[in-house]
């Protein structure tokens, strides 16, 4: 316990500034309903009404407060990346354990799959593949998951790869013990260090994209709040010289950056770099 | 000698295996659309004989394997098939915004990759200094910013604010190179400000990384300026992976053009592909991405091909 508060000492600023914004976000998203004065969707005055008592940050499009929409956006945004990332992870890394632990032609086979999705541009391959299920919530988790597979794939092979050559998991196959416990019990505990670091990159890449899919009207669908949807909703606002439209932008910005600054952090940490 | 030869052969030939690859999944992923694609066209009202002429119309009646190489052998000859939603052949309504868009990446690119290198040299020279941290902190945020916030600020400031440029982009062919160099400045600078940070941040890293080898001690010992161990005797070595982040950065200009031209309302063909799938005219979408992934595949190539001219280590393997 007193090494874990020693190392939270030892952060630089910008660590402690991204672990503070994460905090709130998350304590945002979870209390959405207690925070937000209006409902989601509720229509609660006239159209791009400006900032006052009533509408903290004024109206958007539809005469909907901006301000609780912000806020249920956190939930929406956050929970899907959140959940995107999740699935790709859970997938990606035991079809990498298992591709590193079989070897041989199931490596091989997995292996070029993932080559040809990593060959194609994301953005292009999710604007190809939304075309074909067409666009929705689910199929926009199903496509970002299955292209955020292939990253981890190849991360979790190649440090499953450095275990599989230990001695313990050539007693383990002696044992008899099956691909399940190979996969769960001997290789997962080993690599889940390097696993939880690239989770939260991967989450900001995710994240980023998901804003982006909504922001192109492809991704979360209206009259759900959004961040990235917000913006390209209200983006007429912006021509007048009003600031409102980008704060779901900066809001998507400040999290990625707090992101990028904890896990920068972590990473040097365990790198055990100076520079 | 030879070995580069069928080093480089090897890589040009698996690129192209891979470009086959994906124009048959995009093909495939195409055949997989639910229902039929003449029946989607045409609505649930039409009847069953027109239905069945407008297949026969697109040839769809015909096997897929054999559509497939139709399909590749026209994509060959610039020859793309028609739009879905206007019935115009998709190659006039390509060759236009692919001219745009390279503009857009290559207007970016002759400006941002000098910048970068510049700025990531200064950084590994004068590491750990005030302006050092400035750009890692800088670099930091600028990399997770998504660009239609970038692109948004910009139009605040530099086109609402105060009147600088256009928060349009339309450009056409008969503008003069510095109108268009003018009405496609914001999209640009857009693309500038994202690429730039990543670079620049990979620059001083695989400079900082060679500063730590004995020779370069050695020329430091030697009395040798700053200046000239980082750029005669630490930057060729580091040349590979720079050269490779630049070519991954170029080949992300390419994709990332498509939300910025979206912002923009830039005539490109990111427009041009949003716009289809939204109106899910899989022609259109069909024949966008297998260039985008063209060029994505190319760019990589040819990072790949440098990295092996750059090392000599590479070129002379035994």
């Amino acid at each position: 316990m007193k090494d874990f508060l020693q190392t939270f000492k030892s952060a630089p600023p910008t660590a402690w500034f991204g672990m503070v914004v994460i905090a709130v976000i998350a304590l945002t998203a979870v209390f959405a309903p207690l925070i937000a004065p209006y409902g989601e969707t509720q229509i609660v005055g006239g159209q791009y009404e400006p900032w006052s008592d009533a509408f903290l940050l004024g109206t958007d499009n539809l005469g909907r407060d901006m301000f609780s929409r912000l806020v249920y956006g956190t939930r929406n945004t956050v929970g899907l990346a959140l959940l995107a990332t999740a699935i790709a992870f859970g997938a990606g890394s035991v079809l990498g354990i298992v591709a590193a632990v079989m070897g041989g032609f199931v490596d091989r086979f997995l292996s070029r799959i993932i080559d040809v999705i990593m060959a194609i541009p994301s953005l292009i391959l999710a604007l190809m593949l939304l075309t074909i299920v067409g666009a929705s919530v689910a199929s926009m988790i199903f496509v970002i998951a299955l292209i955020y597979v292939a990253p981890v794939f190849r991360l979790a092979r190649a440090s499953a790869q450095s275990v599989v050559a230990m001695d313990y998991i050539e007693a383990a196959r002696l044992r008899g013990e099956g691909l399940g416990w190979l996969v769960v019990k001997e290789v997962l505990p080993n690599i889940a260090s390097t696993l939880v670091a690239e989770f939260g990159l991967r989450f900001c890449f995710v994240f980023l994209f998901i804003a982006a899919l909504s922001f192109l009207g492809l991704g979360i669908q209206p009259p759900t709040a959004d961040w990235g949807s917000m913006l390209k909703e209200n983006a007429t606002l912006i021509s007048f010289g009003d600031i409102t439209p980008l704060l779901p932008a900066a809001a998507i910005a400040l999290l990625t950056v707090s992101v990028n600054f904890v896990v920068d952090w972590m990473l040097h940490r365990s790198s055990g770099l100076k520079d | 000698m030879a070995k580069i030869w069928i080093l480089l052969g090897e890589r040009l030939a698996l690129g192209l295996v891979t470009l086959v690859v994906v124009s048959a999944l995009i093909f495939v992923g195409v055949e997989l659309l639910p229902g039929d694609l003449a029946q989607q066209i045409l609505g649930q009202s039409a009847t069953p004989e027109t239905v069945a002429a407008f297949r026969r119309e697109l040839g769809l009646d015909q096997p897929a394997l054999y559509r497939y190489m139709n399909w590749l052998g026209g994509v060959v000859h610039g020859e793309f098939g028609n739009s879905l939603a206007n019935g115009r052949p998709i190659s006039d309504l390509l060759g236009v915004r692919l001219k745009n868009t390279l503009f857009l990446a290559g207007f970016a690119a002759v400006i941002s990759v000098p910048t970068a290198l510049i700025l990531g040299i200064l950084a590994a020279l004068y590491r750990n200094s005030i302006f050092d941290r400035l750009c890692n902190v800088i670099a930091l945020t600028w990399v997770s910013l998504p660009e239609f916030f970038v692109a948004y600020v910009l139009v605040l400031f530099l086109a609402v604010r105060i009147s600088l440029f256009p928060a349009i982009s339309s450009i056409d062919a008969e503008m003069s190179l510095a109108e268009m160099l003018y009405r496609s400045f914001l999209p640009a600078l857009t693309l500038m400000l994202v690429v730039i940070a990543h670079m620049m941040r990979m620059t001083r890293a695989a400079i900082i990384n060679v500063l730590a080898s004995p020779y370069v001690e050695m020329a430091r010992l030697k009395g040798l300026s700053r200046m000239r161990v980082v750029l005669f005797h630490a930057l060729p070595n580091a040349l590979a992976p720079i050269i490779n982040v630049v070519a991954l950065n170029l080949a992300y200009l390419v994709v990332g053009v498509v939300v910025v031209e979206v912002v923009f309302v830039y005539p490109g063909l990111g427009q041009l592909l949003v716009d289809a799938v939204s109106n899910r005219d899989v022609m259109v979408v069909q024949s966008v991405g297998l260039i985008f992934a063209a060029a994505y595949i190319l760019l990589n190539l040819l990072a790949d091909i440098l990295s092996i001219v750059t090392n000599p280590r590479l070129m002379n393997q035994r």
